[in-house]
């Protein structure tokens, strides 16, 4: 892996980041009322309106004001939030916090799930166990996660009584109370991740397990279980990196759900309530976070990979 | 054809998701004439009803027949989903074959920018698109299609990078071909069986879109018979009867693994190696 390589990578974040933020810009300039309208209200009086756009620099040209908010955002300064009056930057990285503590338990969940349960699929392929799988996964992505949440919190917290529904507990402050209240968007998270991975995994799996060097290693009087753990795992698990770090983008999107039915207050949860209120640095904000946080994970997976999988020369 | 057919309905997937999608389609087609009640007629005096032979899968919180309701929401529900499906695929299809076939520089610019626009998960974009446009089913229609066509367009690309390294393109090239010709008559025919495959499962997709948007406020709007509209709406009252939130549950489910089966059926038998 070349330092070229690395730099090439680190240029496509910047482009992704500065496309998104041309769309998030774009996708504020088209809404039909301007921030002016906005913080005053539909009675302002035009004297009002007039002076606060001028104030704010809504009379420049819009290459102008773009240049000018994308100045701020390289600074740091993310803007100040029409609703509150407060800086965004600040609210949304505490918030974007939360939701990468959520983000990253359900990986977890998925991967300790999803990877025995493919391979379970591929090494009997055609036989009842890989059946179960399949159903489990169809099972996974039958319903939205706002029906699954719903569902959860109907028999686990309202019938069974053994979680508690909705709500956020700081771990730091009370850390028993503080998982119970994750345990149930965390399952609901990881229940399509599961679903895609272990389908995945089996997939390749069942591919590598027909490739002739697996049949060498066979012939060469090795065990099944040696040349699964030796030689297949290996090449069959590399791709599930990338799999899972595009996954990131669906799981974003899950979060956003998930925080609004359990009431966490994560990134998710910041975005609804900015695009319900129309706050547009707030809206701005939370976009550009989370496309960054997309764009850092796969970096991650494609050098992880590169690293893991010597036969990849990239240039 | 009938022998495609014949490997289509000789895997379980293939003809388990055959026999829900048909089932789905005579819902969309027949539901709104087979439907016993009005599905916006409330009778406060028969809310929460259990099913009986009167109401088949009982009324909801506000007495109105379950059945009948989610028998017409179904147009709105799938035909919306199978619309947004297509026309993302459309788009997506499009660009990405002219990226394949364009290559070089303007393949690169175009494929990075497809990556950028798919940092922003679909479910924010097409929050974002509907907030701009003005909730109501149409701009959701145009919000889910848009957010489909990044991927679309990524993987019909790399089929048609494929496609474009054939002789027939080459040949079509040294005939002097326009490059629209080349695009539309050469390559896109021989990229659609990998991307109807796609399509199928992405169906399922939209639906959960759909139902997710109207979930948040931003996409149909009550009294709709939407199915997704009707579980966000009987959430209040799940604790009254569970009916009322699980049979529009369970009718989203059967579209989605009825897609998702018939979509990895097709695979299969165009599949030629397994």
């Amino acid at each position: 892996m070349s330092p070229n390589y690395i730099a090439k990578r680190l240029m496509m974040i910047v482009y992704t980041l500065f496309i998104v933020s041309l769309i998030v810009f774009a996708i504020t300039q088209i809404l039909p009322a301007d921030a002016a309208v906005m913080m005053l209200g539909e009675n302002a009086t035009q004297d009002a309106l007039a002076a606060l756009r001028e104030n704010m620099g809504l009379n420049a040209p819009v290459w102008q004001q773009y240049a000018t908010w994308l100045g701020h955002v390289l600074r740091g300064d993310l803007g100040t939030s029409l609703r509150t009056g407060q800086p965004v930057g600040p609210v949304m990285f505490e918030a974007l916090g939360r939701s990468l503590l959520l983000a990253f338990l359900s990986i977890g969940l998925m991967l300790v799930l999803a990877i025995p349960l493919g391979i379970i699929a591929a090494v009997r392929r055609g036989k009842i166990a890989d059946m179960v799988v399949s159903l489990i996964s169809y099972a996974g992505v039958a319903l939205p996660e706002f029906v699954t949440a719903t569902l959860a919190v109907l028999v686990f917290a309202d019938l069974m009584k053994w979680l508690p529904p909705t709500g956020y507990v700081p771990l730091t402050e009370n850390f028993g109370s503080g998982i119970a209240h994750l345990v149930l968007p965390v399952c609901v998270i990881s229940v399509i991740l599961i679903a895609h991975v272990s389908r995945m995994v089996r997939s390749e799996l069942v591919d590598v397990l027909h490739t002739d060097y697996i049949r060498a290693a066979r012939l060469k009087g090795i065990s099944r279980g040696k040349v699964l753990r030796r030689h297949a795992l290996r090449n069959a698990l590399l791709p599930t990196i990338t799999i899972v770090a595009l996954d990131v983008g669906y799981l974003l999107g899950g979060v956003i759900v998930v925080e609004e039915i359990f009431a966490i207050p994560g990134i998710g949860r910041q975005l609804i309530v900015a695009i319900q209120a129309r706050d547009l640095p707030a809206i701005q904000a939370g976009v550009l976070i989370m496309a960054a946080t997309y764009s850092i994970v796969n970096f991650i997976a494609d050098i992880l990979y590169a690293w893991l999988d010597k036969r990849i020369q990239y240039d | 054809m009938t022998d495609f057919i014949k490997r289509l309905l000789g895997t379980p997937q293939g003809a388990i998701g055959m026999v829900l999608v048909l089932l789905v389609l005579l819902v969309v087609l027949f539901g709104p004439m087979l439907a016993p009640h009005d599905p916006e007629a409330l009778s406060p005096l028969t809310r929460y009803k259990g099913p009986s032979l009167a109401y088949w899968l009982g009324t909801d919180q506000y007495g109105r027949d379950i059945f009948s309701r989610l028998l017409i929401g179904a147009r709105a529900t799938v035909v919306m989903a199978v619309l947004a499906t297509i026309a993302g695929t459309l788009i997506g299809a499009l660009i990405g074959t002219a990226s394949a076939f364009l290559g070089g520089r303007a393949d690169e610019l175009i494929m990075r920018t497809i990556d950028a626009v798919m940092s922003i998960p679909s479910l924010l974009f097409a929050l974002l698109v509907v907030n701009l446009l003005g909730s109501s089913t149409i701009n959701a229609l145009i919000a889910v299609a848009i957010a489909f066509a990044p991927g679309m367009a990524r993987i019909t690309r790399s089929v048609a990078l494929s496609v474009r390294k054939q002789d027939y393109v080459n040949a079509a090239i040294a005939r002097g071909e326009s490059s629209g010709y080349i695009i539309f008559r050469e390559m896109l025919p021989n990229v659609i069986a990998p991307i109807i495959v796609e399509m199928t499962i992405r169906v399922s997709f939209a639906v959960m879109l759909f139902a997710t948007l109207s979930f948040l406020g931003l996409g149909a709007q009550p009294p709709a018979a939407e199915w997704g509209l009707m579980v966000s709406e009987a959430r209040r009252y799940m604790h009254l009867s569970a009916g009322i939130l699980i049979w529009p549950s369970t009718a989203i489910a059967i579209v989605a693994v009825g897609f998702n089966l018939l979509g990895d059926g097709l695979r299969d038998a165009l599949n030629p190696r397994t």
